[in-house]
């Protein structure tokens, strides 16, 4: 699904990713953990094709395809999908406007006619009610006087209406209470299948608790230092990066 | 060469525009020759066959153009105008004799019309909207004709008005923009060629949209529109009105004077959606827009709204405004002008309150790419008797890279204590952020620009009638194509 190998990124000469390979079969979950500034978010933005920075070296390939070279929303209509740490408000664009228009680019790039209407408010609908969104919600402005929560759970209404092949996860969990943790991960875990595959970039080990990962790797300075499975997050948790970093 | 071969061919040549308007049809003309001087306006009384005392009406203008300087206000660089290089008149030769139904009319206007998107046939014809079509200086049809005239509402040509209802022209025209106002006033009213004359009896409610569509197609030539709208007591009307024109090198100038009267309890709503040829990338060509627009709530209670989508013309100068003459009146103006690559705008508002708890609203959204200058320019202006009288101005502004401007103008004056006015305003440029956000989604950039400028827009474009509420969100987009790399 997803092979990336030797990455070195820079943002204005500063270098924030040195030497990172990571790599995500089909059907795979991951999570990516590790301290503030250690190039997390960089990698999701990175791999979603966000300009500014610049790729100093390494290949990612994705199904066979140089990722790197693909716009973005290239990248998105061929299955990538971000959900982001902080998602855009977009004014005067109501909620269920911006999923068909989404929906729609993507069939188009595919070759495919628009979704007709009905279908697509019934597709709406049975997602939105998985994850305890209120129809209200969908008629308000994208993000418009969101909550944090009710931000999160969009994003996840958004991956789960374009089903991705390959989804980043960035921090989905901070801000999120109990309860809106909870519906958000069933959501993502509905989603899990053979055909295809997470990275869920996260700080805590509580958001694991839920989604259980494949592999954990930990991120620090730029470089992936420690690689394992679950196990590992729990002795992250008790450990704390710096330990974990030092022994790698 | 056929009309349509040329059609064709000069649509093919359009190359990397995007102007989707810019066809010409080719028609035999009626034309005199250039330039502006009293036998021209006899020239076009006597093509319309116009009382003595409309003539009189033209020349008395002429005399007081002659006088007036052109306006200087306006933020923009407006080339001279050679008043004696252009065509005051064209209409095609087969218009001349008024044909007397669709099937008298040539079909290559009639083609014209639908490629438009404005079929003029019975069986053709848009549901819900009558409309007047206007090529060049002349009126082509106007549809629906009967169905209204038998609610009393009078729906025809300014042309046609001036015969057949000459006591209500003479008692209106001129009566909103007086003659003497500035330079374009008194030139339009000097050679108005056509335009829409509406006249709403007492007590009715207008069924369906009125709507004129300009089109301007013949070279070198000013369009002078002339509109007038009147709805007399506890009536409604809503018109809407369109505007293309084809892709030429030269400059072309459309003034148009535009009146509305509303009466006691009544309601006009009018709404433009104006895409002239804005000219090409580098600034060549395009129409000079000089629009005067202007309605009198006169009766108590009444009502005035002006919805603009303003998207073409090289030069536009625009300020619709409202004389809230009667006690407890309203005035509207919601505006969407959008300028790109070369093009200028500097349009807005003028609110006169005069009659006790007057109230009147203006939101603006402005918007400016490529090196484009987009100004809001406004007046709200409080008399002394108007008691309790209430304003509340929203101006906006959203730029699309680093050079192109955007400059708000407004002034408020004001000469009552007891009135309320408020004014908004933002500029914020074009957000990378949400960019990324709807790419990410799988939207490609120019398709994320048109959503995140139509969000913008949507307070102004909710006020359009629906059946042009689409129509316009595409033109909002298809207007940016370009704006971002």
């Amino acid at each position: 699904m997803l092979e990336i190998k030797n990455l070195h990124v820079s943002i204005e000469e500063k270098k924030i990713i040195k030497g990172l390979d990571l790599s995500i079969n089909k059907g795979e979950v991951h999570a990516l953990m590790g301290p503030n500034g250690s190039g997390k978010s960089t990698l999701s933005y990175v791999l979603s094709g966000k300009d500014k920075y610049e790729i100093n070296d390494g290949t990612i390939d994705y199904n066979g395809k140089n990722l790197l070279e693909l716009d973005v929303d290239e990248r998105a209509n061929e299955g990538l999908f971000l959900a982001f740490q902080y998602p855009m408000e977009i004014p005067g664009v109501q909620t269920s406007f911006f999923l068909k228009t989404a929906i729609n680019s993507k069939r188009k790039y595919l070759g495919q006619s628009e979704m007709d209407a009905l279908e697509f408010a019934k597709l709406m609908k049975s997602k939105a009610e998985e994850l305890n969104i209120s129809t209200e919600m969908l008629k308000r402005d994208l993000n418009v006087n969101y909550s944090g929560g009710e931000k999160k759970k969009q994003e996840i209404l958004q991956m789960s209406m374009l089903s991705p092949k390959m989804a980043i996860l960035d921090e989905t969990d901070s801000g999120l209470d109990i309860d809106a943790l909870r519906i958000v991960s069933e959501g993502v875990n509905k989603l899990r299948n053979n055909d295809n595959s997470f990275l869920v970039i996260t700080h805590y080990q509580r958001l694991l608790n839920y989604i259980k990962p494949d592999f954990v790797h930990i991120i620090a300075d730029g470089k992936i230092v420690k690689s394992g499975d679950y196990s590992l997050a729990l002795e992250l948790e008790e450990k704390g990066y710096e330990e974990i970093s030092q022994t790698a | 060469m056929a009309a349509t071969e040329q059609t064709i061919k000069q649509v093919n040549t359009l190359g990397s525009s995007d102007y989707k308007y810019g066809f010409s049809t080719e028609v035999d003309e009626i034309r005199p020759s250039k330039g502006l001087n009293e036998e021209i306006i006899k020239f076009i009384s006597a093509q319309k066959d116009e009382p003595e005392w409309m003539l009189e009406w033209r020349l008395n203008a002429f005399k007081v153009f002659n006088k007036l300087p052109k306006p200087q206000w306006a933020k923009l660089n407006i080339p001279e105008i050679d008043y004696q290089d252009c065509y005051y008149y064209s209409i095609p030769k087969s218009l001349k004799d008024k044909p007397k139904s669709l099937d008298e009319i040539d079909p290559e206007i009639l083609k014209t019309y639908e490629k438009l998107g404005i079929p003029l046939k019975e069986q053709k014809m848009l549901s819900g909207i009558a409309v007047d079509a206007v090529f060049d200086s002349v009126s082509v049809a106007t549809t629906y004709k009967k169905q209204l005239s038998d609610l009393g509402i009078v729906f025809c040509s300014i042309s046609e008005a001036v015969k057949t209802h000459p006591e209500l022209v003479k008692k209106y025209l001129g009566s909103v923009i007086p003659v003497s106002d500035h330079s374009f006033a008194a030139l339009n009213s000097a050679v108005f060629t056509d335009g829409s004359f509406i006249y709403i009896p007492e007590g009715v409610r207008c069924p369906v949209e009125l709507s004129t569509y300009f089109r301007i197609n013949a070279m070198n030539t000013g369009q002078f529109e002339r509109t007038l709208i009147i709805a007399d007591k506890d009536s409604y009307v809503s018109y809407l009105e369109g505007c293309t024109a084809p892709m030429r090198d030269e400059n072309q100038l459309h003034a148009a004077n535009v009146e509305l009267v509303a009466l006691d309890n009544a309601e006009i709503k009018y709404s433009t959606v104006q895409n002239w040829y804005p000219g090409d990338k580098e600034g060549k060509g395009g129409i000079y827009n000089f629009v005067t627009k202007r309605g009198a709530c006169r009766g108590k209670n009444s009502k005035i709204s002006w919805t603009q989508v303003e998207t073409g013309s090289a030069i536009t100068w625009k300020y619709p405004s409202c004389i809230l003459q009667g006690d407890n009146s309203k005035g509207e103006f919601y505006s969407v002008a959008i300028t790109n690559n070369m093009q200028q705008a500097d349009t807005g508002t003028k609110m006169i309150h005069i009659g006790k708890n007057t109230s009147s609203k203006i939101i603006s959204k402005g918007i400016s790419a490529g090196k484009a200058n987009n100004t809001y320019r406004g007046l709200v202006n409080i008399l002394s008797k108007a008691k309790n009288a209430r304003n509340f101005t929203q101006c906006d502004s959203l730029l699309i890279g680093n050079q192109c401007g955007a400059h708000t103008v407004p002034y408020i004056e004001s000469s009552n204590s007891d009135s309320m006015v408020e004014h908004e305003a933002t500029t914020s440029k074009i957000n990378e952020d949400q960019l990324f956000y709807c790419q990410q989604r799988g939207l490609n950039s120019e398709d994320a620009v048109g959503l995140i400028v139509n969000g913008f827009c949507k307070e102004v474009l909710q006020h359009l009638p629906m059946e042009f509420a689409v129509e316009a969100q595409k033109l909002v987009a298809i207007s940016l194509e370009g704006s971002v790399g």
